[in-house]
């Protein structure tokens, strides 16, 4: 298949506004500004099928169409570029790599919802990214590509990175929008949604990184062209994250759909060591562990949905024979205590009690009733916060325990792991 | 203390975004670039250079980890120990980091060059395990690399 989003991946220079020209790059906003109206642009996109790759899956077409066309009120256009779900590592490659595409879709979106203000919001460890994001930036206003009247169209737009500070919470659309307005970054009770009230209590659109670069392909190909790729409702390519115990961990695009196997062992070369496969998470730590019986499954929305997992992110964390399942939940148990905001105490106190309780099993201190009060804690915190967070602290710890309760009985009883990861560092 | 070009870069920032307040992340961020750590006097200037109350940037600032506090030392080294670096053996790169450098994880070494510390994903999981010292990522890290990152440090200061 042919690749969309990383084909000029590995093009030398492709960061380069001249680079990406000659490469095709900027036709596309050429063609949306002259050649369709706004709406238009909207009803392309929703022809596309595209879903939101930040991990939700929304439509991304709707999401626009949501934008109240009448408003008074400033529009803004926001780039979800936090990206913070363990395993995931593809906006990053899509930022550093090729800025352009991800510009390039971002002025386009922001014509299609009027919006003439738009931040990227980069994570603050990448300040990579955020350097070549600002020199692309610089180049587009030299180009005539950002500022007032772009390709005199009549159309301005202002764009800004603007760096977070280390909070995964962030990458949660409306703490986003917080955290940009110089609070802490807790989230908001929905609703209203963004669409209606969102940053500085404006209307605004808020899309990943990968589903933004997805948008100048449409608007060239058309809406027909992509909703034929992938699967029906999962339409177009998706970038796996591939990471942890296999031969060839990286970023692949390949068709939504691909299934788990052919990921795993044709693009990923197999599992490292020739080892056996034990369990795999498809879409970031945040998303349901599955076993080798699910290998054939098909990566996209709907497919993993059905198999009891989601797809996330795209970002599939495989271990092998060798790892423990609960070591692997606690240290994914750690990481929700240290990022729950404590806006909500469902999330605050139960995160930190998951994480205590699962230390004391990982340490050989477990006790007998433990396995139902995580259950009991899990159950009382899912569906009970202002975000998404909550459910995905609870979800991975109710996931192994369904998947892998004999190991947890068997740490229990006999106060150790039942394998041993041993020391992978040399 | 904020030097000259901290206090410029931080005045611009005023009036950049629709309401002050969006101004404190992009000064902090100002702030670790030229003085590579904050304390409350720090924040105290933030506060009087943006037109805001030292309050409002403290609260902000406080929910954030990326900024290091006064004490960091001159390399600030970040060690991912979240789940794909785990698998990849992490914790073997911290404990080696921990012998090498002889301090525990979140201490600095006596002559305030190295600080070793333990964090959340740093989205580098392809290439595990990775650290982050100060603002550069060091990725599919072996011993041998490791060495060679630290001595370089060391002759550098």
């Amino acid at each position: 298949m042919e690749k969309i989003l990383f084909k000029y991946i590995d093009f030398p220079e492709q960061y380069k506004i001249d680079t990406y020209i000659r490469n095709g790059g900027y036709q596309a906003l050429s063609k949306a500004l002259k050649e369709y109206k706004p709406e238009q642009l909207i009803e392309m996109v929703k022809k596309s099928g595209l879903r939101g790759r930040g991990g939700a899956g929304f439509p991304t077409g709707l999401k626009w169409s949501f934008v109240p066309k009448d408003s008074p009120k400033p529009k803004f256009l926001l780039c979800n570029a936090d990206e913070g779900e363990p395993g995931t590592f593809k906006d990053r490659s899509l930022i550093e790599k090729d800025p352009h595409q991800l510009i390039e879709g971002i002025i386009i979106s922001s014509c299609a919802i009027d919006a003439h203000r738009a931040f990227i919001y980069i994570r603050g460890e990448f300040a990579f990214g955020a350097k070549r994001l600002q020199e692309a930036i610089q180049e587009c206003y030299q180009k005539g590509y950002l500022g007032k009247n772009i390709l005199n169209s009549g159309f301005d737009l202002d764009l800004d990175v603007y760096r977070g500070a280390g909070a995964y919470i962030c990458g949660e659309e409306t703490s986003l929008m917080e955290s940009i307005e110089g609070e802490r970054a807790n989230p908001r009770l929905k609703p209203p949604f963004p669409a209606s009230v969102g940053l500085y209590k404006n209307p605004t659109v808020i899309n990943n990184v990968e589903t933004l670069s997805n948008v100048p392909h449409i608007v060239i190909n058309g809406g027909e062209w992509y909703a034929n790729l992938g699967m029906p409702k999962s339409t177009g390519t998706k970038i796996f994250s591939l990471s942890g115990h296999v031969k060839k961990p990286g970023n692949y695009e390949l068709p939504m759909g691909v299934t788990l196997r052919e990921l795993i062992y044709e693009h990923g070369g197999g599992i490292k060591d020739d080892r056996q496969l034990k369990a795999v998470i498809p879409g970031g730590v945040s998303t349901p562990v599955l076993t080798p019986a699910f290998l054939d499954v098909k990566m996209d929305f709907d497919s993993l949905y059905e198999a009891g997992s989601l797809l996330g992110s795209g970002a599939t964390i495989v271990m092998d024979e060798t790892t423990c399942m609960i070591k692997a939940a606690y240290r994914i148990s750690k990481f929700f205590e240290h990022e729950s905001c404590g806006k909500c105490v469902p999330c605050r106190e139960g995160t930190r009690w998951i994480r205590q309780i699962m230390e004391r099993i990982e340490n050989g201190k477990g006790k007998e009733d433990d396995i139902d009060l995580l259950r009991d804690i899990c159950t009382n915190i899912v569906a009970k916060t202002v975000c998404p967070l909550g459910d995905a602290a609870a979800v991975p710890i109710m996931s192994t325990i369904e998947k892998f309760r004999e190991e947890y009985e068997y740490h229990i009883k006999n106060k150790k792991c039942m394998v041993d990861l041993g020391s992978r560092f040399g | 203390m904020l030097g000259e070009v901290a206090k410029k870069k931080i005045s611009e920032l005023k009036g950049k975004f629709p309401e002050n307040r969006s101004a404190i992340l992009p000064a902090m961020h100002v702030v670790l670039e030229e003085v590579g750590y904050y304390n409350l006097d720090v924040l105290k200037q933030v506060a009087g250079l943006l037109g805001l109350s030292e309050m409002e940037v403290a609260e902000t600032v406080s929910f954030y980890t990326y900024f290091p506090k006064e004490g960091v030392g001159k390399y600030h080294i970040q060690v991912c120990t979240n789940l794909s670096c785990m698998l990849l053996g992490a914790e073997g790169l911290l404990q080696y980091l921990q012998e090498k450098l002889n301090i525990e994880t979140g201490e600095t070494t006596a002559d305030g060059l190295f600080t070793l510390t333990a964090v959340e994903c740093l989205g580098s999981c392809g290439t595990a395990p990775v650290m982050q010292i100060n603002q550069t990522y060091y990725e599919n890290l072996t011993k041998a690399k490791v060495d060679k990152i630290i001595d370089d440090l060391r002759t550098r200061k």
